[in-house]
């Protein structure tokens, strides 16, 4: 066995928490903790890209950490908290059908993820590439949250949560993505964030509710 | 100098008509402001053309022949559609489809995304493109839902959570792309410089690169429009306003198209295979067949031309994936002609509906009596975009079937048969349309049709002849990316 050096050990495990907070997430139907689920994900995150930060003494990497730890540990959280609390949905619970078949289908992702990362493992340079796997495993895990889903909020959770996911595919596989860009992926997000939050308000005077299947009108004719 | 002018007018334009949008002279204001775009970018065309290619600030910004040719076409069509918005939205406030503050919402959110679109178009950074093609799908979701009805409102949720997801697999794609360019490159800012990549292509990383393309084209492809991944598109298209519905088609499926493109010219480059072209290929003969066989199951104009849209998207996606000189330029003569036809048919598409009241083919009857101007210019424009000689249309398909028969035969019958049958089903629909006994009324601000004739127009002198210097630009463009 050969011994890991305890910060890549660290790093692992907070991999494993990301992974175990996406199935997590997948299965959580109260939507208030869903998105304490997700704020614990974006900590997760910012805490394993600041090992990975002062593993490898990679200065613009606590510079990402500090970025995600201020968008996706407090301001997206606050603003969705805030956008359920007006649209008064706080303590909805969501019917989630047939959830043991919903895991399955999660475990099939995680093991196709590991296949599909294993030739760029192979290949990676970097500390963290051994994580590349649970990276994309929680990218496909937040889309399959976005497709059983039917409410608009889960959906948008789902939606950030995948981000999340490729954020941490691009510190694993590579250290994170050039400044300039990941400042762009944070502003879209945001913005993207609060133009979802301007519509829940639309959808829910239009339908007087928040369920999609209010959207579903609009068929081949 | 002019590259500056070319984005900040319309980033500053955002800004002014996010003030002063609701005035009754803000349309004039956006046209004005589209009018600046079109003669900044005019300008840096001309240089272009006289000087080769630019890299400029930090290699941030890169233009070429390939991506000048865009930002003229985007910048164009973008002026015209400004000028063709004015009457219509005056007319859609004056029934009172909207309100004042909708207005400015638009004319701030049409300025924003003329800037996102020309962003994509001319950075070198392929992280900052995928960055304005989401910004771009930000802006077009606000002004899909600017009707607030619950179709528009449902159509623009489709369209984000669609192309959400699939921008989301983009940038997965980038992120693989920026992993194998840093082992060549190292670290840094330097290493998603299209330019960089583009010299360093055959030392990056095949598989790595392989598994990218596949992400980025159905990232992208799905922007594009590429079936099965369109259904966005037709909705989008319907419930947004009519100006909107001609810049996404006319504009933004190109964007994202030559988004697909700039990969492919890496992907290839690295493979050494035709790999990445045979996946275009596949995408867009797909595309093609389903929008061409979903033609005629339409009864809502607007849906009926989306479709349209998604066929001939198609097309130009087979003719890049062939390559070579001869498909590509006529990939990008297509991508010229159908921009022009299409956001012309949504112009005089646009005002039919307005004057019938109703989006609904089955209830538009004898434009030609109440206004003939808008009669001929549907009838015009529907022969056009069905590739009608002499017009523009035709001589890019003659010559996307041309290069096809030769280098990949078994196609052509499945190109050949899916025309005919989008020929028969748009002229079926629109041929009653046009003639017939009216039902429709009058507008109360006169239509803006000059664009309309001024784009078909154009169309037919690309049908009869190419000027010289032309021919030479996408010749020159062609050798960049074929």
């Amino acid at each position: 066995m050969v011994s890991l050096p305890f910060s890549t050990q660290l790093i692992n495990l907070f991999a494993g928490l990301l992974l175990l907070l996406s199935f997590a997430m997948l299965t959580q139907r109260r939507v208030l903790s869903l998105i304490n689920l997700f704020a614990v994900q974006g900590f997760v995150l910012a805490l394993s890209t600041s090992i990975v930060a002062w593993s490898t003494s990679q200065g613009h990497l606590y510079y990402s950490a500090l970025l995600t730890l201020a968008l996706k540990v407090v301001l997206l959280p606050w603003i969705l908290h805030r956008l359920i609390r007006k649209l008064s949905v706080k303590w909805d619970v969501e019917t989630l059908i047939n959830i043991p078949a919903t895991m399955l289908i999660g475990i099939a992702l995680v093991i196709f993820a590991f296949n599909l990362a294993a030739p760029i493992t192979l290949i990676g340079g970097t500390i963290t590439r051994s994580t590349l796997g649970i990276a994309t495993a929680s990218v496909l895990l937040s889309f399959l949250m976005m497709i059983t889903r039917r409410k608009a909020v889960s959906q948008v959770i789902g939606f950030l949560a995948m981000e999340n996911g490729l954020f941490f595919a691009a510190t694993s596989a590579t250290y994170g993505m050039p400044m300039v860009v990941e400042l762009g992926i944070a502003l879209d997000v945001l913005v993207g964030t609060l133009i979802f939050g301007v519509f829940f308000f639309h959808i829910r005077e239009t339908f007087e509710s928040l369920d999609i299947h209010h959207l579903e009108k609009l068929k081949e004719h | 100098m002019e590259l500056l002018l070319v984005l900040g007018v319309p980033f500053a334009g955002g800004i002014i008509l996010a003030f002063w949008g609701h005035r009754e002279y803000a349309p004039e204001l956006n046209a004005g402001m589209s009018l600046l775009t079109f003669l900044a970018a005019s300008a840096l065309t001309v240089r272009i053309i006289a000087d080769g290619p630019i890299l400029v600030w930090n290699d941030m910004f890169f233009v070429d022949p390939f991506n000048v040719f865009l930002v003229a076409l985007t910048a164009f069509v973008g002026f015209t559609t400004s000028l063709f918005s004015r009457p219509y939205m005056r007319i859609e406030a004056h029934t009172g489809r909207l309100s004042r503050s909708r207005l400015r919402l638009y004319h701030s959110m049409y300025q924003m995304f003329s800037f996102t679109m020309l962003l994509a178009l001319l950075t070198n950074n392929v992280g900052i493109l995928w960055v304005a093609m989401e910004a771009a799908t930000l802006t077009t979701v606000l002004l899909v839902s600017l009707y607030r009805t619950p179709a528009s409102l449902e159509a623009a949720w489709k369209y984000f959570i669609l192309c959400g997801v699939g921008i989301a697999q983009a940038l997965f794609g980038t992120i693989l792309l920026y992993f194998a360019a840093e082992k060549v490159l190292g670290a840094g800012g330097t290493a998603l410089l299209w330019t960089h990549l583009n010299q360093v292509k055959g030392d990056l990383q095949p598989t790595v690169l392989s598994l990218a393309f596949v992400f980025l084209l159905v990232g992208y492809g799905t922007k594009v429009g590429l079936a099965p991944l369109h259904n966005w598109l037709p909705d989008a298209h319907a419930e947004g306003p009519t100006p909107i519905s001609a810049v996404l088609s006319g504009l933004l499926l190109n964007v994202a198209l030559y988004a697909v493109v700039r990969t492919k010219v890496l992907v290839e480059g690295a493979l050494g295979t035709h790999f990445a072209g045979n996946l275009m290929m596949g995408f867009g003969l797909l595309s093609v067949v389903v929008a061409a066989f979903l033609l005629s199951r339409q009864k809502d104009i607007k849906r009926l031309f989306a479709y349209s849209s998604v066929e001939h998207m198609g097309l130009m996606t087979f003719a890049f994936g062939i390559g070579g000189s001869v498909a590509t330029f006529a990939g990008l003569l297509h991508m010229t002609v159908h921009s022009l036809t299409k956001s012309a048919i949504f112009f005089v598409v646009g005002h039919a509906a307005q004057k019938s009241g109703t989006q609904i083919m089955a209830d538009i009857r004898g434009l030609i009596d109440t206004n003939p101007t808008i009669g001929w210019g549907l009838l015009i424009g529907s022969f056009a975009i069905l590739g009608m000689p002499p017009f523009g249309v035709f001589a890019s398909e003659f010559m996307l079937l041309t290069a096809a028969m030769h280098e990949q035969p078994w196609a052509t019958p499945f190109l050949l048969a899916s025309l005919g049958v989008a020929f028969a089903a748009i002229f079926g629909k629109v041929q009653p349309m046009v003639f017939g006994e009216t039902t429709a009324k009058r507008l109360p601000h006169p239509p803006a049709l000059i664009p309309v004739f001024v784009h078909l127009g154009i169309v037919l002198l690309l049908g009869l002849y190419i000027p010289p210097y032309l021919a030479d630009w996408y010749r020159q463009a062609a050798r960049l990316i074929g």
